[in-house]
């Protein structure tokens, strides 16, 4: 696989050979490898189970609170070990992760759930905090109007902003995105993509996990395909986007229109 | 009318009390969905403290250790042995079965030390009274209604503005969430069981001042009655422990207070009063009154 140049400096993302078993039986993961050069968007394709929330897991430490573990290989962020981490520590090195199904903290106002983004970075932290906010701010002028409001009332492409914005108030250098296209209007879809653009465009790298394909190719440098646990196809987004397999299975052509085309 | 404002205080007061146990109990679920069973223990060990403390210490200086050594213990319970079994849901189950497991050795424990004595804790306001107008009320309970507004007061402010209870607030509503953002759920659940430790010792110093007689083996069961409180308030939400713990404590004020009146329901109903009340509240409002669908917790 063709190495993107690192051309915003920082870490990269290094997973090599990991496996991945919840309760001490149920292999999910298989020698799946990948990078994340500093300042890319690398994007990870799969079905359903295929194991791609638990690679993002692995990478931000939350598998414990499934009863999984990393049994194989190593996961590190330029010198930093974060396999058998905690999800503090990945924050702290600036790994962070908006979870799949965007999670806000609902009965707290979107002023406390970005406070909660925060929280990680402990108190030589605070400096950093109203930085990111005005950062957030230009990126969601939205969520500004909105700070005092719960953050369940908002709409679910509000709430995907707020959870996108929430992870960014810890300053990632790497941003772990699950998912964030999940049953949200075209439009709003259309949004995030512009969003997560933007966010990579001011030197964050991005792993993207998604299962609208065309939306991620069309984001990432790099894509990574997973099977039931195991690495199916990688390489450059632009070439993926063109392999039979990849236009069948996510893209959703059938053979006849590839036939056409 | 004397009797109705001399009952209306004495609630009032009894409630401020519970309201230190209960808020205490409702931190704890909110913080790890465990149900306490050894509250009413850790509030006996709290005030065993103070007895046995202020002859040498002083009453302030016994409270203020048997505030800290209550909150210590409460947090290391949880940290070295309730947190080990995970912070899932499913934990949170066998937890509560291990915290009925606690009760019962620190109770047995504490029954054997005090017997049956009534321990004096030294507290400053004896038996004085106070001419309220047409009413007298005891010092004590001036002091525990006094005292309690400023803890809560001062626990509310904990809650909103303090990065730990922002932490709390958040791992409560989403513990992966919460963990994602970098909270240390460990951290912050051992720091809610510190705080129900040191509201329980509080709360017994008030439960075992006149005009009760002192403090027995059994004032950790008279705690029990903040238990319907947390639950009919809505057993995630401190508002709603605040205001369970009003509304029983005034009940329990009222039945005793009325209690030729109420001759036909037999003796003793005052201490049947809290339950009653909390099943004729949660006929109405099966989530507790501040409880919405928040409480799913278990």
């Amino acid at each position: 696989m063709p190495e993107a140049p690192p051309d915003g400096g920082g870490p990269t993302l290094h997973v090599e050979n990991v496996d991945v078993t919840y309760g001490r039986a149920l292999s999910a993961l298989r020698s799946v490898s990948l990078t994340v050069p500093p300042a890319t968007v690398v994007a990870l394709l799969g079905a359903n189970g295929a194991g791609k929330t638990t690679l993002l897991r692995a990478v931000s430490g939350t598998l414990r609170l499934h009863r999984g573990a990393v049994t194989a290989g190593r996961i590190r962020y330029g010198d930093t070990e974060l396999d058998g981490k905690d999800p503090v520590a990945a924050v702290r090195t600036g790994v962070v992760q908006v979870p799949e199904g965007r999670r806000v903290f609902a009965g707290l106002s979107v002023d406390e759930n970005l406070r909660s983004g925060g929280l990680g970075l402990g108190r030589r932290g605070r400096a950093q905090v109203q930085e990111a906010r005005d950062r957030v701010f230009t990126l969601f002028p939205r969520l500004a109007e909105r700070t005092h409001q719960q953050a369940g009332l908002l709409s679910g492409g509000e709430q995907q902003m707020l959870a996108i914005g929430r992870a960014l108030m810890a300053a990632p250098r790497l941003l772990l995105l699950d998912e964030p296209s999940l049953g949200l209007a075209p439009q709003m879809v259309h949004r995030i993509a512009e969003v997560i653009r933007e966010i990579n465009e001011q030197g964050t790298a991005v792993l993207l996990v998604e299962q609208n394909a065309g939306m991620a190719l069309s984001l990432a440098s790099h894509a990574h395909v997973l099977e039931v646990g195991e690495t199916r196809l990688s390489g450059p987004a632009g070439e993926l986007a063109r392999t039979d397999a990849v236009r069948r299975l996510y893209l959703g052509e059938s053979a006849q229109d590839q036939g056409a085309a | 009318m004397t009797d109705l404002l001399d009952s209306l205080l004495g609630g009032l007061a009894l409630g401020a009390v519970y309201a230190l146990v209960a808020l205490g109990f409702v931190v704890i679920f909110k913080a790890s969905g465990v149900l306490n069973f050894a509250h009413g223990s850790l509030l006996l060990f709290g005030g065993y403290l103070v007895a046995v403390l202020h002859d040498d210490l002083g009453f302030a200086g016994a409270l203020a250790l048997a505030v800290v050594v209550t909150a210590a213990l409460a947090g290391a319970l949880d940290r070295f042995l309730l947190q080990r079994g995970g912070h899932d849901a499913h934990s949170a189950h066998v937890q509560t079965i291990v915290t009925i497991g606690i009760d019962i050795v620190l109770l047995t424990e504490l029954a054997r030390r005090i017997g049956g004595d009534l321990l004096t804790l030294g507290d400053p306001w004896g038996d004085a009274v106070t001419e309220l107008g047409p009413v007298t009320v005891a010092d004590s309970r001036l002091a525990a209604i006094a005292v309690s507004a400023v803890v809560i007061t001062g626990v509310f402010a904990l809650f909103r503005f303090t990065s730990w209870g922002l932490s709390l607030r958040a791992a409560a509503e989403d513990m992966e969430a919460a963990a994602l953002m970098g909270v240390r759920l460990g951290r912050v659940r051992a720091g809610a069981w510190c705080l129900a430790g040191a509201l329980a010792a509080l709360a017994a110093v008030f439960l075992a001042a006149f005009p009760a007689p002192g403090l027995e083996r059994t004032t950790g069961q008279i705690a029990l009655n903040a238990f319907p409180a947390a639950i009919l308030g809505g057993l995630a939400s401190p508002t709603g422990a605040l205001a369970g713990s009003l509304v029983i404590g005034l009940t329990e004020a009222l039945v005793v207070g009325y209690q030729s009146e109420l001759h036909v329901l037999g003796e003793g109903f005052g201490d049947v009063a809290p339950y009653a009340v909390m099943l004729l509240v949660l006929l109405v409002r099966p989530n507790g009154l501040f409880g919405a669908k928040g409480a799913a917790r278990v």
